[in-house]
């Protein structure tokens, strides 16, 4: 921590000391720029959310913001650990987790995989692609959240509606990408195929799906968090058990601390799944070029 | 393939084939215009002309992946059904697949064709060892360099065991030292498969290094302008032969007649942008 002074001008410590003559010296001297480099960055990580906490905990207790709606750190803190050793109000929390996690989970995957297979259906196909593009747009531009109320009263207050409309926020992200990706298929790649004797599937299967890869990856990362929006609107509109049922019943007794728990929890889980999604996609795509550092 | 083998027709012929094109605002464009050619069994045959006179649309019309508009493409006497798997194609541009490796990708022609996995994995070994490339079976095309990836994909057509050989200007992408050294590799493998060869370049010297004849076209719509047989006895040595004063006769006859089409592009090009700025 002693460098945090140095931190002020960081635009300056790539410059390689000019004395530096061996390869040894140039490649020490590159090495402790690095490491300087990646110091300054975590500092200001770290300077940033204690300012921000801080700040929101000090403002709170001297009463300049009103705790009432803004509740602080250390009441959410306090709220969490007791959801965690005691449960909820409203029973056990990792029911309720697990509750929005099944129905994120079931929209999110019955989304992207109905995705994918009409991106692709679509993409391969231009009859089929131009009959039913305008269906598409057209449903595209409905706002999903206002379907909540209309799955919750076709399907209850259940699992269903929730998964429902997690699945209408994940399909057409993950349709629109699928079917880019599949259009935008090299073509030499394809022609290469077809001579090399490629027909029908295997043409899709090896060359069409491989190159739409990376966008409908691109779609996952972004889709499982509108997967989790809508299993917790659905839960605001009508539900017996989940995360969004705890926003909901700390939003009806001005609980503030709650509602920022329930935040909380959901921001754990969505970046615990944003991880998985980049281990899997880094596994899958051992093919691309590598990050620099591995160049050769 | 019964046909090939009772008559002694030529490997392919194109007779007065035309191909026009319908360019995106719907207006119709001549790409190739009463054009004429035969290539003999296991002859190589290279065609020049000026850059987009449409010397690659010849190549498509015999894969199969372009019909003519007019006039007729023989294969071994026969019409020409959509693609043939007797033709092998080499591309201009990188048609490796990345996201397979080196062995995958050049058993992926067996294995489309229904050749058992071991016995496909077998023969892209071996012709792996053909290319000097054992030892990299499984990187990435990333992983190799240029040249590397033209020998790559070179094995990837000739595991294929092609009666017909295609190439786009395969080498044009290659710095000059790599492609002299490619030449010679492909002058190898071809005198060991038989194959007839249609070579398409811009390049005069790779066209007269390779080929038995040489064809050159009119700048567009492209036509035979003249043939050229290349009586420069093989086997040939890529690295030398341009010192040749036989090489260097022939070449200047046909750049002679080359040039003053190259010319003639050049000028359309431009009153062509001058009429688009106009």
């Amino acid at each position: 921590m002693n460098d945090i002074t140095m931190s002020t001008t960081p635009n300056t410590v790539a410059v390689a000391p000019p004395r530096a003559t061996s390869e040894a010296e140039i490649e020490a001297a590159a090495a402790r720029a690095a490491t300087r480099r990646r110091r300054t960055v975590y500092f200001w990580r770290y300077f940033i959310l204690v300012v921000f906490l801080g700040g929101w905990e000090l403002l709170s207790s001297t009463k300049i913001i009103d705790e009432f709606f803004f509740s602080k750190p250390s009441d959410i803190v306090s709220r969490l650990y007791t959801w965690v050793t005691e449960g909820t109000a409203e029973g056990s929390l990792w029911y309720h987790l697990w509750v929005t996690m099944e129905e994120s989970i079931l929209g999110f995957v019955v989304g992207s995989v109905a995705g994918i297979l009409a991106g692709i259906a679509l993409g391969r196909n231009r009859m089929l692609a131009d009959v039913f593009s305008i269906y598409i747009k057209l449903i595209n531009s409905v706002p999903r959240v206002v379907l909540a109320p209309i799955f919750i009263m076709i399907f209850g207050l259940g699992l269903t509606s929730k998964v429902a409309l997690s699945f209408v926020m994940v399909f057409f992200v993950v349709f629109s990408n699928a079917f880019q990706g599949v259009r935008e298929a090299d073509r030499n790649l394809l022609a290469n195929a077809q001579i090399l004797g490629a027909r029908g599937w295997q043409l899709t299967r090896s060359v069409v799906i491989p190159s739409a890869m990376s966008w409908i990856f691109a779609s996952l990362h972004v889709s499982f968090g509108f997967a989790i929006i809508g299993a917790i609107v659905g839960e605001f509109v009508g539900a017996r058990y989940g995360i969004g049922l705890l926003i909901n019943i700390a939003k009806g007794s001005f609980d503030a601390a709650g509602m920022y728990a329930a935040i909380v929890v959901i921001m754990v889980v969505a970046l615990a799944a944003e991880y998985l999604m980049t281990m899997v996609e880094n596994r899958l795509a051992k093919w691309r070029p590598a990050p620099l550092h591995d160049a050769h | 393939m019964g046909a090939a083998a009772n008559n002694g027709s030529p490997a392919i012929e194109l007779i007065n084939v035309t191909r026009r094109f319908l360019t995106p605002d719907g207006k119709s464009m001549t790409a190739l215009r009463d054009f004429t050619m035969s290539v003999e069994r296991g002859e190589f045959v290279a065609v020049v002309g000026p850059t987009g006179c449409g010397k690659s649309t010849t190549l498509n019309l015999i894969t199969g992946l372009a019909a003519p508009s007019a006039g007729e493409v023989r294969l071994f006497g026969g019409p020409v059904n959509g693609i043939d798997s007797r033709i092998g194609f080499a591309f201009q541009t990188d048609a490796l697949f990345p996201w397979r490796s080196v062995i995958d990708n050049v058993v992926a022609g067996p294995l489309f064709r229904g050749v058992p996995k071991a016995e496909a994995y077998e023969s892209a070994r071996h012709w792996l060892a053909r290319v000097n490339l054992s030892g990299h079976e499984t990187k990435y095309p990333h992983q190799l360099s240029g040249g590397m990836r033209k020998r790559v994909s070179l094995a990837q057509t000739f595991i294929n065991g092609p009666q017909i050989l295609l190439m786009d200007e395969p080498f044009s992408a290659l710095d000059v030292q790599t492609r002299v050294l490619m030449h010679d590799e492909l002058l190898q493998l071809w005198s060991q498969s038989k194959a007839s060869v249609v070579f398409v370049t811009h390049d005069l010297e790779e066209a007269i290094t390779l080929a038995d004849k040489v064809y050159v076209l009119t700048s567009g719509p492209a036509t035979v302008k003249s043939v050229y047989e290349i009586d420069i006895p093989r086997p040939r040595v890529a690295s030398e032969i341009r010192y040749e004063p036989r090489f260097i006769e022939i070449s200047q006859t046909i750049w002679s007649d080359l040039r003053a089409e190259v010319l003639r592009g050049a000028d359309r090009d431009e009153s062509q942008s001058a009429k688009v700025a106009a």
